[in-house]
């Protein structure tokens, strides 16, 4: 345990140092604050909106923007470490490759805890303040929950990041797939799934669909952040076509988890079996 | 059991590449071997293999008596040290952050790694990051890392490229100091001139097959490269062609007040004795054959070998 909490602490304090954790948590605050104060403009209004319109607008914005950082932030863990010549030192020492990988996973999953912790949960004291809801416990579950399954998602890319990272053997590599990553769960799997119920007329795949949002993290997201609430009707997309009171809360969790663990658990079977 | 690395017919190949070939050799406790050879003639590889990095197609490999990859491989890790070829570190932490890290995870407390800092002749600069470091510094920091934890074996690759010469001499001192307290050393490396003594053993590596391995002395032997002897002094035209003749020492040069003589090794005392009785002869050097040209005789040796085949 010692040697993956000192690979953690070096990560995290790289990630202070060069300005991950500063530049996350203030572009987490910022959004925040600007989708409660003009998440109605649509409707004409600028001010604090409704406590649901907030959270279900923050995870739209959500669902593109941490996949993002959470890959920029770990692609290059592993191979960048290769390309500088310490990745062959540190096996030299007297930590095992799964050592290496969990403190490094730790690290960066610490970085994106603490950032949404500190932009998100200033936004919202900020909007208690502002609306004078501080005692309402409904906005504190609220964006509870969403930065909870916000880390989540965060933690499944940084999980994927270093699954790429430990597969390829050039930085410039593992950043493009990087991306292809992001392009795929952010925006090709929901096109890809919509295309296959209206190819199916809505039929064969009627029961089938819901489950299989559960293959793409971000829409285990989407579900978790959009299930119960009454402004989901005008945002969630894809969701309203499946039955998002389907999943209990726990169990979307739970899915998130495991897509965090399986990913990882291939990434340290990949960096234990490789030669080099 | 005074072997510190044991080497038994390994075979490492990458796919269809074949890294290394059939390789066997030993390190004794206290040794510094001089692991030379081109580039991507398997030195690295061979490293890679007694740190336990990567595992042996075929064969055996023992790091102190126990398998690098084995049982005993956090124990064994815990004892050596090891400093990559052009290794360029955290360019953000400074020089004292950096070694902070790895003296962590090596169990190695403060106020040692502050001594080793100093040792190295980094102290000055510890506190500025690594970004600022010139290449001579880095590799001053990587050589401190190394000794993190007064290690028993030390593996050092290509330690001296990009050192200015007074960083190269200050290497090799803190190296006999090491061999002194008996350090186990290896040393890979390209570039020869200097390092000769310096190391107890050489092994040449050749496209991954050993080509020679010994003592220098052993080496010499083996490669039968003639000594040059030279003299100087005042001696007419034509006072040696004779008297060398005669003895049947039939390569050498006279030119002017300068003789120069090939003599292969077990005559060269008879040639020795000869100039030492004559008057004429002022002054007189003998030079071994260098490391360079065993080097260079090991090599082309394969390369004919291989062109017959």
């Amino acid at each position: 345990m010692h040697e993956v909490l000192t690979v953690a602490r070096k990560e995290f304090r790289d990630g202070l140092r060069n300005r991950w954790v500063l530049a996350i948590s203030l572009m987490f605050a910022l959004f925040a604050l600007g989708l409660a104060y003009f998440g109605a403009a649509v409707s004409g209004q600028v001010g604090f909106t409704s406590l649901d319109t907030t959270i279900v607008s923050l995870a739209s914005l959500a669902i593109f923007v941490i996949p993002l950082i959470a890959l920029l932030l770990s692609y290059d863990g592993v191979v960048g470490e290769e390309e500088q010549g310490t990745l062959l030192l540190l096996l030299s020492y007297p930590l095992s490759r799964v050592q290496l990988l969990a403190g490094k996973f730790l690290g960066h999953a610490m970085v994106l805890a603490v950032s949404s912790i500190l932009g998100f949960g200033l936004a919202a004291l900020a909007i208690a303040l502002l609306t004078g809801n501080v005692a309402s416990v409904g906005l504190w579950k609220a964006f509870g929950s969403f930065i909870l399954s916000a880390v989540m998602l965060g933690w499944v890319f940084v999980a994927l990041a270093y699954l790429l990272s430990v597969s390829v053997n050039e930085k410039s590599r593992a950043a493009g797939m990087a991306l292809i990553v992001w392009f795929v769960f952010v925006l090709v799997f929901d096109l890809a799934l919509l295309g296959m119920l209206v190819a199916t007329q809505g039929g064969l795949h009627a029961e089938l669909f819901p489950y299989l949002l559960l293959l793409n993290p971000t829409d285990v997201f989407r579900l978790a952040n959009l299930t119960g609430m009454e402004a989901t009707q005008a945002y969630s997309g894809l969701i309203s076509v499946s039955s998002a009171q389907l999943f209990h809360p726990t169990l979307l969790f739970g899915v998130l988890l495991l897509w965090v663990i399986i990913p990882l658990g291939l990434a340290s079977f990949i960096f234990k079996h490789r030669e080099s | 059991m005074n072997c510190a690395i044991e080497i038994v017919a390994v075979c490492k190949d990458y796919g269809r590449v074949h890294a290394l070939h059939d390789l066997t050799m030993q390190v004794s406790q206290g040794e510094v071997l001089g692991l030379l050879g081109h580039n991507g003639a398997g030195k690295t590889t061979a490293i890679k293999l007694i740190l336990g990095i990567i595992d042996p197609t075929l064969g055996k490999v023992e790091v102190l008596g126990h398998s690098p990859t084995g049982k005993s491989a956090r124990t064994l890790r815990m004892q050596w040290g090891y400093l990559p070829e052009s290794v360029s570190f955290y360019e953000q932490l400074t020089g004292r952050e950096v070694l902070d890290y790895f003296a962590q995870l090596k169990r190695v407390s403060a106020h040692e790694r502050d001594g080793l800092l100093e040792r190295v002749g980094l102290d000055e600069a510890a506190d500025r990051r690594v970004k600022t470091y010139s290449k001579g510094m880095r590799q001053r920091l990587g050589l401190a890392q190394a000794l993190l934890g007064r290690p028993r074996l030390l593996l050092l690759d290509e330690p001296t490229v990009g050192l200015d010469p007074i960083a190269v001499r200050d290497f090799f001192s803190m190296l006999n100091d090491l061999r002194r307290q008996g350090t186990t050393v290896i040393l890979s490396s390209h570039v020869l001139p200097g390092i000769e003594q310096h190391i107890d053993k050489v092994a040449m590596l050749r496209e991954g097959s050993l080509q020679a391995c010994g003592t220098l002395d052993e080496l010499r032997r083996q490669a039968g490269l003639p000594m040059k002897i030279c003299a100087s002094g005042s001696w007419p035209p034509g006072f040696w062609q004779s008297r060398l003749d005669e003895r049947g020492i039939a390569h050498y040069k006279v030119n002017g007040a300068h003789l120069e003589i090939d003599t292969p090794l077990d005559a060269k005392l008879d040639v020795m004795r000869l100039l030492l009785s004559q008057d004429s002869v002022h002054n007189l050097d003998v030079q071994s054959p260098s490391l360079e040209s065993l080097y260079v005789h090991f090599n082309a040796v394969q390369r004919q070998e291989s062109g017959h085949a």
